[in-house]
């Protein structure tokens, strides 16, 4: 199943961490009806902020509301919604793939056009880790289950705005011509 | 100072302000009510803790500082659900404190062991559960900034044991007061944007139609001075919805009272038929719209409110302003007389007569009973309304009784409306009562509650007997769960599926005594004058009236569920 649709957005929100606070923004998804796609949980550099992704199925006008009401919760500190075009996205991928003599070359061969890398090996067995966009995992993903997949575990998307690539005196230059 | 999680609590009350707690303990909350002996803060005991909540909520509306409950864990705190989420819809300040098992039971399906942050996470403004004693000073300082600042609401601060009991060393802390609170998620914001302030005002220019739409907000921003003088400015009529009842006194000639379900005709069909919505502290509730896409077609709409997720949840502003609805209020007239009002309006005087138009040709109404019928309980209510002081301070149930209460009271003052709108609680009449009075024993305070509300919670008048808090209950006894009774006969083919609650059991008046009150039953007409004044009379303790009404009797004017406010339909009695 593709991860990136047209009503995909990416929530990015800065929460104190604190117990319950994960219950808090996950619920008022919950109580709406809405799914969650991906969530991805952790520390930041500051230790009395936690950074919440989360990517969700909804429509722009409710989506403006779920946000409206997040901000709401005392804990949350920002939140930014980023368009998939304006963000930095990554996600990492583990499987473990059925790899019998006769495949596995094919199977070390395909991770290695991925740029991913073998972390496990067994009689039968292989465990992969790929990292990148959500995109290049969903293509890895599928081409993989032709091998036999016994264990497959993603992380859940993390994002942050992409950095504007120009700096201020080039963007003059390219303005004035 | 070296002090104990317990002590620690009860003094965070103290130095917040709090002069009364309503409550009921147990085992978990045991070592928090054992300083309360020593406390200058006055603790009621009531009789179960859903009174305890609404007591608190009463308290709030009337006084507008919040109020406090605080109950034990498991049951107690199941059972004061309702009251929170009861605050949560109707934006009323309250801090409620419940017991939780030890921390090291936490978890494990202890006796009275619930998840009460869990259960109340939904229903609250915020909710904590304190894991360190160090922690409670904090817990509650927060508690009551969050519960009181931006769109005020209900907070829950749950309490472990052992950080409570001076027997346990896990309670010992060195005692601190926090002059500040660090919540770097939480910045309400009070003042409008100018520049969004002066477009309100602009647009307010050019309209032919307007309408100021007064919601709870106002009261709650203690902006009714505010209102009244936005609209005395313009010369703009204003609808106040059942939670902003007073908000402009009712005999001001530019209140037209209460729109929605069972407003009265000028007040739903001046909203649908204005230009200009000027929406103040309201947030477009679905018994105030009815059916969302015919309401109000033509009205371009200005919409103030403290909780900026209010604006555009329901209806697309033309113009949004997040803030306090006084302060904008405020903002907004000065905006208004920089821009050269009330000399740049547009003539609006064709509005007006159309307005006063509908108020001539629709009041409120209803046919007096023949001789030898029940009592009509719009006649009871004018009778009240008309022998009770001005400033009386009325709380209803939810029913019809509740909807005839704000169609015939007159609200001439403000928070002197004790009302359960947002999540229409039964039950909620006789407890909110008694804590409103004794958030102002000054005043007279009534609750008209219906007869099935009045079952739900009337044992809390044992509470109010024995604490000698003098409230005084009419019971518009219709032997009927009223309201429900209408829906079945007006939708439902009159067919009446378990409504019928019979007139006399419980017998009403011996019940009132039993509890230690003063009980009476009015039966007709002329017993009604006479025993209001009897009820007027007594201030020693509670008063019920059975008054015997009659089942038949409907709310009009009836915006039916579902249709647009252009589908009003009046009563048998207007023309
Ligand atoms: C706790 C609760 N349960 C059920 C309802 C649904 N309900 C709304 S009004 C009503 C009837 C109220 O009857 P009564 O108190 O006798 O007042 P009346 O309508 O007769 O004035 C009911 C059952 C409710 N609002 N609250």
């Amino acid at each position: 199943m593709p991860t990136s649709t047209r009503r995909q957005h990416i929530l990015s929100v800065l929460v104190e961490d604190k117990p319950g606070v994960l219950a808090r923004v996950s619920s008022l998804f919950a109580r709406r009806g809405y799914n969650i796609h991906s969530l991805a949980v952790a520390p930041t550099d500051d230790e009395r902020f936690s950074r919440i992704t989360a990517v969700v199925d909804v429509e722009k006008a409710p989506l403006e509301q779920i946000v409206k009401q997040l901000d709401k919760l005392v804990n949350v500190v920002q939140i930014d919604e980023l368009a998939p075009g304006d963000a930095v996205e990554r996600e990492l991928l583990l499987v473990t793939v059925e790899a019998p003599p006769e495949t596995r070359g094919q199977v070390i061969e395909l991770i290695g056009v991925f740029e991913g890398r073998v972390v496990g090996v067994g009689f039968d067995e292989i465990t992969l880790v790929l990292e990148g966009h959500p995109q290049k995992l969903d293509d890895f993903a599928e081409l993989i289950a032709n091998y036999g997949v016994v264990a497959l575990q993603r992380t859940g998307r993390v994002a942050l705005p992409r950095i504007e690539r120009r700096s201020p005196e080039l963007s003059a230059v390219a303005d004035a011509s | 100072m070296k002090t104990n999680g317990g002590s620690a609590l009860i003094k965070s009350l103290e130095l917040e302000g709090v002069d009364v707690i309503f409550g009921l303990p147990g085992g978990a909350i045991l070592p928090v009510y054992d300083p309360i002996i020593d406390s200058p803060i006055r603790h009621i005991l009531v009789r179960h803790e859903q009174g305890a909540g609404h007591m608190a909520e009463g308290y709030a509306h009337v006084t507008g500082r919040p109020g406090v409950a605080m109950v034990t864990s498991g049951p107690a705190a199941t059972n004061i659900v309702t009251p929170l989420a009861d605050a949560y819809m109707d934006s009323v300040p309250l801090v409620v404190i419940t017991g939780q098992v030890a921390s090291k039971a936490i978890g494990t399906d202890a006796f009275q062991e619930v998840d009460t942050v869990g259960i109340t996470r939904s229903v609250t403004k915020h909710n904590e559960l304190v894991t360190r004693a160090e922690d409670i000073p904090r817990a509650i300082r927060e508690a009551f900034h969050i519960a009181t600042t931006g769109r005020p609401g209900p907070v829950l601060v749950d309490i472990p044991k052992d950080i409570v009991d001076p027997t346990n060393p896990a309670s010992a802390l060195d005692w601190y007061w926090p002059e500040t609170v660090d919540m770097p998620g939480y910045n309400p914001r009070m003042e409008g944007d100018p520049d969004l302030v002066r477009a309100a005002a602009e647009l307010i220019g050019t309209a032919r139609r307007p309408v100021i739409y007064a919601g709870g907000g106002i009261l709650k921003a203690r902006g009714a001075e505010a209102l009244t003088a936005l609209a005395e400015l313009l010369d703009l009529p204003v609808v106040t919805t059942l939670m902003a009842r007073g908000a402009i006194p009712d005999d001001h000639p530019l209140c037209l009272g209460m729109p929605g379900m069972h407003g009265n005709y000028t007040a739903v069909t001046a909203m649908q038929e204005s230009d200009l919505l000027i929406a103040l502290g309201s947030r477009f509730d679905d018994r105030v719209t009815g059916k969302l896409d015919g309401f109000a077609p033509d009205a371009k709409i200005i919409h103030v409110d403290i909780d900026p997720a209010e604006l555009g949840k329901v209806r697309r502003p033309d113009v949004a302003i997040t803030g306090d609805a006084r302060l904008v209020i405020e903002e907004l007239i000065v905006a208004l007389k920089e821009l050269g009002a009330p000399g740049n309006q547009p003539d609006r005087s064709e509005w007006r007569s159309t307005v006063s138009g509908w108020q001539e040709k629709h009041p409120i109404s209803y046919e007096q009973s023949e001789p030898g019928e029940l009592l009509k309980p719009q006649y009871v209510l004018e009778q009240l309304r008309d022998n009770t002081p001005d400033d009386t301070i009325v709380a209803s149930g939810v029913g019809q009784h509740q909807m005839w209460t704000s169609q015939y009271w007159k609200f001439n003052h403000p928070y002197t409306w004790v009302n359960s709108g947002g999540l229409g609680t039964m039950g909620f009449a006789v407890p909110a009562a008694i804590g409103a009075k004794v958030g102002r024993p000054d005043k007279m305070v009534w609750a008209v509650d219906g007869d099935g509300c009045f079952q739900m919670t009337a044992q809390e008048l044992v509470t109010a007997a024995a604490e000698r808090i003098p409230v005084k209950i009419a019971i518009l006894n219709n032997a009927y769960l009223g309201m429900v009774r209408q829906w079945q006969e007006m939708f439902y083919e009159e067919r009446y599926s378990e409504v019928y609650l019979s007139p006399d059991l419980p017998d009403y008046k011996m019940w009132a005594e039993a509890m230690g009150c003063v009980g009476m039953r009015v039966e007709s007409p002329e017993e009604v004058l006479p025993a209001i004044e009897k009820a007027n009379s007594i201030d020693d303790r509670p008063v019920v009236i059975d008054f015997r009404t009659d089942a038949r009797e409907k709310v009009f004017p009836m915006v039916p569920s579902g249709r647009t406010n252009s589908e009003i339909v009046i009563g048998p009695g207007e023309s």
